[in-house]
């Protein structure tokens, strides 16, 4: 076992959740352009996936860069969720999902069966397109994998969860329910839950598989604002049917689409470029909301 | 009359029946064993052959074999089942040969697990006529639907929890203790009620490995007679036992529905302290 990332100075306290925007070492911020200097964090190339013998995903290249938030978009099949899962090894888990391909994460082979998963998928935390909580209390819910990973100092712990809860947007509507039922809690509420739990593990990447579209405007709104203030010290990898989200929040993005059955990249660059000026014309096509 | 009409009739017709054959039985042993039944039937040992004295021995040994029974078939039912859902996939050739075997077994008349049990038991392993070996025996008898239902009950859970638990970078072991082993409970519980419910009325099984002695156990090596071979006992081999015979049946009935009652509060006080609502 190697572990693949890093030195863990780099993991941040959540006393710097609340550093403002602009004193990211990273450089500035700017939506719709590169946060910062481009430096690849995940280098992709001929990634393929099949289920079975089924296709999901065909020769996918693309560079996800450090800090940075990364759109991915396209229609619903097109294996959004599929790639998402390749890059933490969740496809592991189902037992006729075949990978294939090269996938470098911070310079290391991610697929090398020697990895180290656990300390993979603790940097590299994921948020499903629907929201799983535990059978527990909501407390627990965060609790659990805190104390999973050695947290277990009941004054840290306490601590973490209301940062992370306050990030999300949720400490005030269940401060006074905590040991209550996750269940008891509204979709948006458990998706949220969800978004704060992965967060207490402060992971470096964040795949978020369409995070809000379970949220009401506001939530959605407090969602976003979240992932806009994670960009510079967290990667943010987003699946979103929400163009004019995508368009808003993200530095580069990515466009899928289905050919032959197969789920593809057919365009990916900064953002604005591919919002505004699409190469392939599926993408006009697709931005422009007349297809897809 | 529309076909609505008739169905809701026919639906309505079997549930009455099916109640009826219930309620027409429960009548019976309680009409007929309810006069026989005092404290000190339930304390005292049995005398002349069962056709005096009480079932105070007979309690014991029922109670030691049952535990036996579940003690054993309880941990064992469920890391197989764990380990045919977790650790293997369904489509397994092992997972499937497993659960052929173990449909094949449910299937089988308890008294071939009788003559089984006693010859690997009581001979084999040297545990002669005792508690033990019956208790054993039944656990194998059990064992089958226990993994039925805790296998469908872990199945049930669905992958999201797997998956998600592994997004936070928990090892299997722990997803499996604090999220599904939990979340299956209720169907683990249920499989447990039916495995001792089919245990506890067992009969032909007993007969052959814990045996007919109606003293009091000293051991769980010793042999002990269980309630049901009692009333077996009674109401075939003892003439004018059927009064007794019918009181030890309504205690039989009682026990079985009291561990049935304790258990599922048990299950559910305890998830209720956990907070979990399914
Ligand atoms: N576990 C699985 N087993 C078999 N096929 C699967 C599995 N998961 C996904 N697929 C198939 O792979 C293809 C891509 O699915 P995926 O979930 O990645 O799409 P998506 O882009 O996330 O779609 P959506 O926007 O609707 O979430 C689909 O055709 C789907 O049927
Ligand atoms: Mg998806």
């Amino acid at each position: 076992m190697k572990p693949l990332f890093i030195d863990s100075k780099m993991r941040l306290d959540p006393a710097e959740h609340k550093v403002p925007n602009d004193s990211y070492t990273l450089g500035p911020i700017q939506a719709g352009e590169p946060c910062c200097i481009p430096k690849t964090l995940f280098s992709i190339k001929n990634l393929s996936l099949h289920y079975g013998t089924k296709p999901a995903l065909k020769n996918v290249s693309l560079d996800i860069y450090e800090g940075c938030i990364t759109a991915l978009i396209g229609p619903s099949g097109c294996g959004k969720t599929s790639f998402l899962s390749t890059l933490n090894r969740l496809t592991d888990m189902l037992p006729d999902c075949k990978v294939t391909g090269d996938i470098q994460f911070n310079g290391n082979d991610l697929r090398d069966p020697s990895v180290d998963v656990l300390g993979l998928r603790r940097d590299i935390g994921m948020i499903f397109q629907k929201p799983v909580p535990f059978l527990l209390s909501i407390r627990r819910n965060i609790e659990l994998p805190l104390r999973e990973h050695g947290i277990t100092k009941q004054s840290e712990v306490d601590s973490i969860v209301q940062q992370v809860l306050q990030d999300v947007g949720l400490w005030e509507e269940v401060k006074d329910r905590l040991e209550s039922s996750a269940l008891a809690l509204s979709g948006g509420q458990q998706q949220r839950l969800c978004i704060a739990r992965a967060l207490a593990l402060k992971p470096k990447v964040l795949l978020m598989d369409e995070p809000c579209s379970a949220l009401d405007p506001i939530s959605s709104a407090v969602v976003e604002d979240l992932i806009t203030s994670l960009r510079g010290r967290y990667t943010v990898i987003i699946v979103t049917h929400n163009l004019a989200q995508a368009k808003r929040i993200a530095n580069y993005a990515g466009f899928f689409w289905v050919s032959d059955r197969a789920g593809c990249l057919i365009e990916f660059g900064q953002c604005k470029q591919v919002f505004e000026a699409p190469v392939h014309e599926l993408t006009a096509a697709y931005v422009d909301g007349s297809r897809g | 009359m529309s076909t609505n009409t008739l169905a809701t009739c026919l639906i309505w017709l079997a549930a009455l029946f099916v109640t009826a054959v219930f309620v027409c039985l429960l009548a019976d042993i309680i009409s007929q064993g309810l006069t026989g039944l005092s404290w000190s039937y339930l304390i005292e040992p049995p005398q002349d052959a069962g056709r005096a004295g009480g079932i105070g021995s007979i309690i014991v040994s029922t109670g030691l074999i049952l535990l036996v029974a579940i003690a054993t078939s309880a941990p064992l039912g469920l890391a197989t089942a764990i380990l045919l859902t977790e650790f293997s996939t369904q489509k397994s050739t092992f997972a499937q040969f497993v659960e052929r075997s173990l449909d094949v077994l449910s299937g089988i008349p308890s008294i071939i697990f009788g003559l089984f049990g006693n010859a690997f038991f009581c001979i084999y392993l040297g545990l002669g006529f005792s508690i033990l070996s019956g208790g054993l025996t039944l656990a194998c008898m059990a064992l089958p639907i226990l993994i039925r239902t805790a296998t469908e009950g872990l199945r049930a859970v669905p992958n999201d929890y797997r998956l998600s638990a592994a997004a936070l970078s928990m090892t299997r072991t722990s997803a499996l203790i604090h999220l599904l082993v939990p979340a299956a409970t209720p169907a683990l519980v249920a499989g447990l009620m039916l495995g001792i419910g089919r245990a506890g009325a067992e009969t032909a099984a007993l007969i052959f490995t814990s045996g007919y002695v109606d003293r009091m156990p000293d051991s769980v090596m010793d042999s002990g007679r269980a309630l049901s071979v009692h009333i077996y006992d009674l109401s075939m081999n003892v003439a004018g036992g059927d009064a007794k015979a019918n009181s030890a049946a309504l205690v039989l009935i009682i026990l079985l529905f009291v561990i049935n009652s304790v258990s599922s509060f048990l299950a559910n006080h305890w998830m209720h302290k956990r907070i979990i609502h399914l």
